[in-house]
């Protein structure tokens, strides 16, 4: 602690270059926080998704259907509790810009596969009850100012009717607030969309299942995909986080686009305060050997070139960490109706933290090096 | 005389390496200097006045020979024990005074005291007391680029006394001043040789500031030539 003062006024010792520097890592460290922000919102999903759940689709892609005959073959497979199908409907509420992720689901058998959807038994009656029935989330409810019992109109930008329209009449019979996060979806009645749609009938998006032991999803999921293997409609089957992984995939590899990013900025940052420790030292080789001189042994000298070059790097991922907390917590905000689970993950702060030392680290080697093995005598002679 | 020597030195060599040239600077020197002595080392460039100094600070190697200072073999020290050794028993003086620019006086002061366990309240007095002795407590918090020549020169001198080293070693203190504050300075060597008993050794090639010293010894190619009083 008594050589802070010592680091600090170091560290002003060229305050234009010093705060230069500053702002590059602070740059570096918001870019990484705002990266691994958005990697978060894009495969948070897979986070949430149930450990006992299988999601089967179309072998070749996930906007392929299935027939509806799937369904009950798949519910025959021995370890599997109880299996459902979605179809993906691509809503429009009022305007293009309210986009509502709207699914069909079955009221008989969505509590059992999602427990993580609580509703009132009331409202759950309601839902079986009314085949123009839909649940909403808290969040999409809000921001509409949907109540219970109102009607509203949701265009597919998918489906069209028989009759030629688009939109489909629902009413809200239960606002759910679930665990996961969820709270942005509409679901209704699969038999509501199958009866009134003027193509795709029978057809169902993909289906979702609850196993009994988490230990058999591998066997479970090669059994159902065997059951339609040399079908014109061959099956792949995963876990449901693996499915939602690779939903956020279709984007690309996300993780290595954001490790790609921040290695390149960090990699640059490397440079960029090698460099200046690098100044920093040659700048005053002769007050480091006089330091030497006045007895502070080559241990000493290293580690305080090592520090200012810590210090530095650690100020700099501090802010550029609280900069970019700040900046996710208003993305959060603005976006949550996309991004229901946005927010900086808490590992990035350790993750931060190990790449500045690494980077001060690194930064700081070879000016070290040239402290350590500073001549007294050469030094002063050279001044 | 030679065992109430405070710097004993016998058959001192040393030798660099320029190349594939060896060139010896300083010739089997035998030299004792008493405790309380202000010795001028005086000769013409490349004479090895310096490289004496800097042997006697610890802050070079001899090539050969014995080296003993208040009765400790300095020669045989590692770079990890003679680093602790000069910052308990010398205080240099540099002739471009060699202060921290980014530090106040005060702090430049206090400087060889952060390798004590002195408090920072026991080091500020320390710092303060050693800024008064040189005439300079109300520069305290001014920073080297706004002092004169002569002032900066005398915050040397207050970190080289501050923490009460056995030996002061001047490279040329007056070197690079005028001779008005050169004669600060020099009076200032004088009083601490005089008054605190300080035992100095002083190179320089000027005659005038080698007067003020008790004795003045002459090197020349590496051998002391003769000594005056």
């Amino acid at each position: 602690m008594k050589f802070l003062h010592l680091l600090w006024a170091n560290l002003q010792r060229k305050r234009l270059r010093t705060w230069l520097t500053l702002a590059s890592i602070v740059v570096a460290f918001l870019l990484f926080g705002i990266l691994q922000t958005m990697r978060a919102a894009l495969t948070g999903g897979a986070d949430l998704a149930g450990v006992d759940r299988l999601v089967t689709i179309h072998k070749v892609s996930l906007i392929q259907s299935l027939p509806q005959s799937y369904l009950n073959r798949v519910r025959g497979v021995e370890g599997v509790r109880v299996a459902m199908s979605h179809d993906w409907f691509g809503g429009v509420y009022q305007e293009d810009r309210n986009q509502v992720v709207a699914m069909t689901a079955d009221p008989n058998l969505f509590f059992e596969v999602y427990p993580e959807y609580p509703l009132p038994e009331e409202q759950r009656a309601a839902w079986r009850a009314d085949r123009t029935g839909a649940i909403v989330g808290k969040i999409i409810a809000e921001r509409f100012g949907w109540k219970l019992g109102d009607t509203i109109p949701l265009r597919s930008n998918i489906y069209t009717k028989a009759d030629g329209g688009n939109v489909w009449d629902l009413k809200i019979v239960g606002i759910f607030d679930a665990t996961n996060g969820d709270n942005n979806s509409v679901y209704f009645q699969y038999d509501y969309l199958n009866e009134s749609r003027a193509f795709g009938r029978d057809q169902i998006g993909w289906i979702v299942m609850r196993i009994n032991d988490t230990n058999r999803s591998a066997e479970i999921a090669r059994t159902v995909d065997a059951l339609f293997a040399n079908s014109s409609t061959e099956t792949k089957t995963s876990t449901e986080k693996a499915f939602v992984q690779g939903f956020a995939n279709q984007m690309g590899n996300i993780g290595a686009i954001v490790t790609a990013v921040a290695s390149a900025v960090f990699f640059t940052m490397l440079l960029v305060i090698a460099n200046t420790m690098g100044q920093s030292v040659r700048e005053r080789t002769n007050e480091l050997a006089v330091m030497k001189t006045l007895g502070f042994s080559s241990f000493q000298v290293t580690a305080m070139v090592l520090a200012e070059a810590l210090l530095i790097t650690l100020l700099g991922a501090v802010i550029g960490l609280a900069i970019a907390a700040l900046a996710a917590t208003g993305l959060a905000k603005a976006m949550q109706q996309f991004f229901p689970t946005l927010g900086m993950p808490s590992d990035t702060y350790v993750i931060g933290a190990l790449v500045a030392v690494g980077l001060g680290t690194l930064a700081g080697a070879l000016p070290c090096a040239q402290a350590w093995q500073l001549k007294i005598v050469d030094a002063l002679r050279k001044a | 005389m030679a065992e109430e020597s405070l710097v004993r030195i016998r058959g001192l060599a040393k030798d660099y390496k320029r190349g594939a040239e060896t060139v010896h600077v300083l010739h089997a020197l035998d030299l004792d200097i008493p405790k309380g002595d202000f010795l001028a080392l005086m000769g013409p460039s490349g004479s090895g006045k310096s490289t004496l100094l800097n042997l006697i600070g610890g802050l070079d190697r001899p090539t050969s020979g014995t080296l003993e200072i208040a009765g400790q073999r300095t020669d045989t020290l590692s770079d990890a024990q003679l680093g602790r050794w000069r910052a308990n028993h010398v205080g240099f003086v540099f002739q471009m005074y060699n202060l921290l620019p980014v530090l106040s006086a005060q702090r430049n002061v206090e400087l060889p005291l952060l390798l004590t366990k002195l408090s920072a309240a026991e080091r500020r007095k320390r710092a303060g007391a050693a800024l008064s002795l040189v005439g300079l407590a109300e520069r305290a918090g001014h920073k080297p680029r706004e002092l004169s020549g002569g002032q900066e020169q005398r915050v040397g001198i207050a970190r080289a006394i501050v923490s009460d080293p056995t030996i002061l070693l001047c490279d040329e203190p007056t070197g690079d001043l005028d001779r008005k504050s050169g004669d600060e300075i020099l009076d200032l060597l004088q009083a601490l040789n005089q008054q605190q008993g300080k035992t100095i050794i002083m190179v320089t090639h000027d005659p005038h500031a080698a007067a003020r010293a008790k004795r003045t010894l002459h090197l020349e190619k590496g051998q002391l030539i003769r000594e005056a009083a």
